[in-house]
């Protein structure tokens, strides 16, 4: 059936261009197809243009949005404009001069009567940790101080009196690289940078996030492995079944498939806890004496995903196996070859690119992966997801959760294209 | 028959037993965990799991409290409401859309086709938590944040590539020069759409519209971050009730969806069969 498509549109190719060849078109009938394949051009893609025009505003634009957030971040130089701009001249090596602590003063002051103080402490305290309070507790006091009639020296030592971090420089080096609106330091603390001494340098541990990436890899990678032993056998033996028989078993396969995640994510919740059905159970068998700490665990995270992720790795590599003609195995078989050798010189090879789809497709899934890791990971089976979300909901880092979230959008854009270029991302199979 | 062909055959015999245990057991882990579900959602206690008397089959162990308890809820009922409205209406958006980007898609002519059918699939490979922390910042701009407008149009960009994909599919085996004849012998090409085109990707058309049902169905994460609190789905007060309280409404709720996964499954089973059915019967010289 895709024969024919493609025969007929080669076909009138070739058509016009024998003809054109040929020299039996004159000049208007030439450029009257040209216009007519532009035509059709332009009105076939005007078809597809409403959904991507939604897609656009709806889908790309939010996400571009978020990239943006990665490198941008206006919060402190809309707080205190004067006192970053006085920064800008700074050479950051002494502490500031007293004008400019009498700027942030007054700034500060505004911000105080305001209640926004917190705001500027917790974005400085992203750069630095431990400097927000600094903030709260100055801002507390400078409510009702006289700053007007202070001279510069005046309000500094005002300032420093209040509190003497006032007076330390890297307190003030990161409120100037707070201050930058376009900055890549979201990035730098992802990449497992501190900020110390004015600039940020390779910190002597590994990074949190650092160690975050390499743990939801692993997670991902023993959830894509698990999926691939226990899918592909299975879908070999349903592909070797009587139609009848394995049409029937696909019910056990397609039925979970369908099945509301939160379902699923409930029944392993069920399953696992610390009165649950499998602890229940190997007590109730004297396996064990003490129930087993299962949920809340990274094993936890991998098993409930495994269960949620086979049937992504089991169609593929069933419709692919369908696909394939027994007779080759039986001609390796016949010509005396072992079977187990015929199966990995044959047929395995055969099968690679449903290995392929289904293996590329649970790592993509798996690793963006949010909401069961959430329910049943505990601490040890959080995943890159679930601190991003941490950093928007509880911490508010914006800019650090839209980095984090850049680089696994990269992780998994290098993976879908290798997808596209090894599956096909139109040839795509539901069910 | 050696001997030697005796013990290959034998091997042969014991691979094929061990390959059938080991495929059965993976079913098992498929289904059991679903399953387990329904008979806990029957529980006389307020507990997650089996008690002693619900072993012995004590029929005073079983109840049908929790499934009252949902229908006693306002939290539930509202979210039921709430499920059902944002995801007919997405459903519906996502249908449309989708159906006339395949369409075009499908076209010999459609330009950039590689670039264009990646970018529409890209809402199913994107992590969720990534669109939702972008929509939650581009959304809150427009006051789209806390509005079934917002959801909605979320939702409805995530069901629209299924739809794309389904209906694709089910015209790769249309045969254009059909719409060419339609076209020639003087039909205006809407007609010519209504006429031969619909109801070859009618079965395509009402899977996708069922995939992109239960996607916006079951979505929870941008739920999470969109929704205020007029806006609670099922998911949503499924992942809170969880989070806080485990209460078995929640075990029946479960149940009442797993059942709806069946009803889903049984349809589209039904859908793939006629569309099978008229692929092979319209074409049966070939």
């Amino acid at each position: 059936m895709t024969m024919s498509k493609a025969s007929t549109s080669f076909g009138n190719q070739l058509d016009a261009f024998d003809r054109k060849a040929l020299g039996k078109l004159s000049r208007t009938e030439e450029r009257g197809i040209e216009q007519n394949v532009r035509r059709r051009k332009r009105n076939s893609f005007l078809l597809v243009v409403p959904l991507l025009a939604f897609l656009l505003v709806t889908f790309f634009a939010p996400i571009g949005s978020m990239l943006f957030r990665s490198l941008y971040s206006p919060t402190v130089q809309g707080l205190i404009p004067q006192t970053i701009q006085r920064l800008d001249d700074w050479d950051q090596a002494s502490p500031p001069p007293a004008a400019t602590l009498k700027t942030l003063a007054v700034e500060l002051k505004d911000l105080a009567l305001s209640h926004k103080e917190g705001e500027l402490g917790s974005a400085v305290n992203q750069v630095m940790p431990g400097t927000a309070s600094v903030f709260k507790m100055t801002g507390r006091r400078i409510r009702n101080a006289d700053l007007a009639g202070m001279s510069d020296p005046q309000a500094a030592q005002w300032l420093t009196d209040a509190n003497p971090d006032w007076g330390n420089v890297k307190l003030w080096q990161a409120i100037a690289e707070a201050g930058r609106v376009y900055t890549a330091r979201n990035y730098m603390k992802a990449a497992g940078f501190d900020f110390v001494g004015g600039t940020f340098s390779q910190s002597n541990t590994a990074s949190v996030y650092q160690v975050l990436y390499v743990k939801t890899l692993g997670i991902a990678l023993s959830i894509t492995v698990l999926c691939m032993l226990l899918g592909y056998p299975l879908a070999y033996y349903l592909a070797k079944a009587p139609s009848k028989t394995a049409n029937a078993l696909m019910i056990l396969v397609l039925l979970p498939f369908w099945t509301s995640l939160l379902v699923r994510t409930t029944s392993w919740i069920a399953l696992l806890q610390t009165d649950g059905v499998v602890n229940t159970v190997l007590m109730g068998l004297g396996l064990i004496d003490t129930p087993l700490n299962l949920l809340y665990t990274r094993f936890a995270t991998v098993i409930a995903m495994t269960h949620i992720l086979l049937p992504f790795m089991v169609l593929p590599l069933y419709s692919v196996m369908r696909g394939i003609d027994p007779s080759y195995m039986r001609a390796a078989i016949s010509m005396g070859s072992p079977p187990m050798q015929a199966f990995f010189r044959v047929f395995f090879p055969l099968t690679l690119s449903g290995l392929g789809a289904g293996t590329l497709l649970v790592f993509i899934i798996s690793i963006g992966y949010y909401i069961t890791p959430a329910l049943v990971g505990g601490s040890d089976g959080q995943m890159i997801s679930n601190i991003i979300a941490f950093n928007i909901q509880s911490t508010s880092n914006w800019g650090l959760a839209a980095a984090l979230g850049s680089i696994l959008l990269a992780i998994i854009l290098l993976l879908y294209w290798v997808y596209d270029r090894l599956v096909g991302a139109g040839n795509l199979k539901l069910g | 028959m050696t001997a030697l062909s005796v013990v290959a055959g034998l091997q042969d015999r014991f691979g094929e037993y061990v390959l059938k245990l080991f495929s059965w057991m993976v079913l098992l882990f498929l289904i059991l965990p679903v399953l387990v579900i329904i008979p806990l959602s029957f529980n006389a206690e307020p507990f997650f799991t089996f008690t002693p008397s619900m072993l012995r089959l004590d029929p005073d162990a079983y109840s049908l409290k929790w499934y009252a308890a949902i229908f006693e809820s306002q939290n539930w009922i509202l979210a039921i409401k709430n499920s059902f409205f944002i995801g007919i209406v997405s459903t519906l958006l996502a249908t449309v859309l989708g159906t006339v980007a395949a369409v075009g898609l499908a076209r010999e002519d459609m330009p950039f086709r590689r670039f264009i059918t990646a970018a529409i699939l890209s809402p199913m490979i994107v992590p969720l938590i990534i669109v939702a922390a972008g929509m939650f910042f581009f959304y809150s701009r427009f006051d789209l944040v806390a509005t079934y407008t917002g959801i909605i149009i979320a939702h409805t960009a995530l069901g629209a590539p299924f739809v794309v994909i389904t209906v694709t599919a089910s015209l790769q085996g249309f045969d254009q020069s059909l719409y060419k004849a339609g076209l020639s012998l003087g039909a205006p090409p809407l007609k010519v759409y209504r006429d031969v085109v619909l109801p070859v990707i009618r079965p395509g058309l009402i899977s996708g519209a069922l995939f992109a049902f239960v996607t916006s169905f079951d979505e929870i994460v941008l739920v999470l971050f969109l929704a205020g609190p007029q806006q609670q789905t099922v998911p949503r007060q499924m992942f809170s009730g969880l989070r806080e309280s485990i209460s078995p409404t929640i075990l029946a709720v479960a149940t009442l969806l797993i059942i709806t996964s069946v009803i889903f499954l049984v349809s589209l089973e039904f859908l793939r069969r006629r569309a099978e059915h008229a692929k092979t019967s319209g074409r049966g010289d070939e």
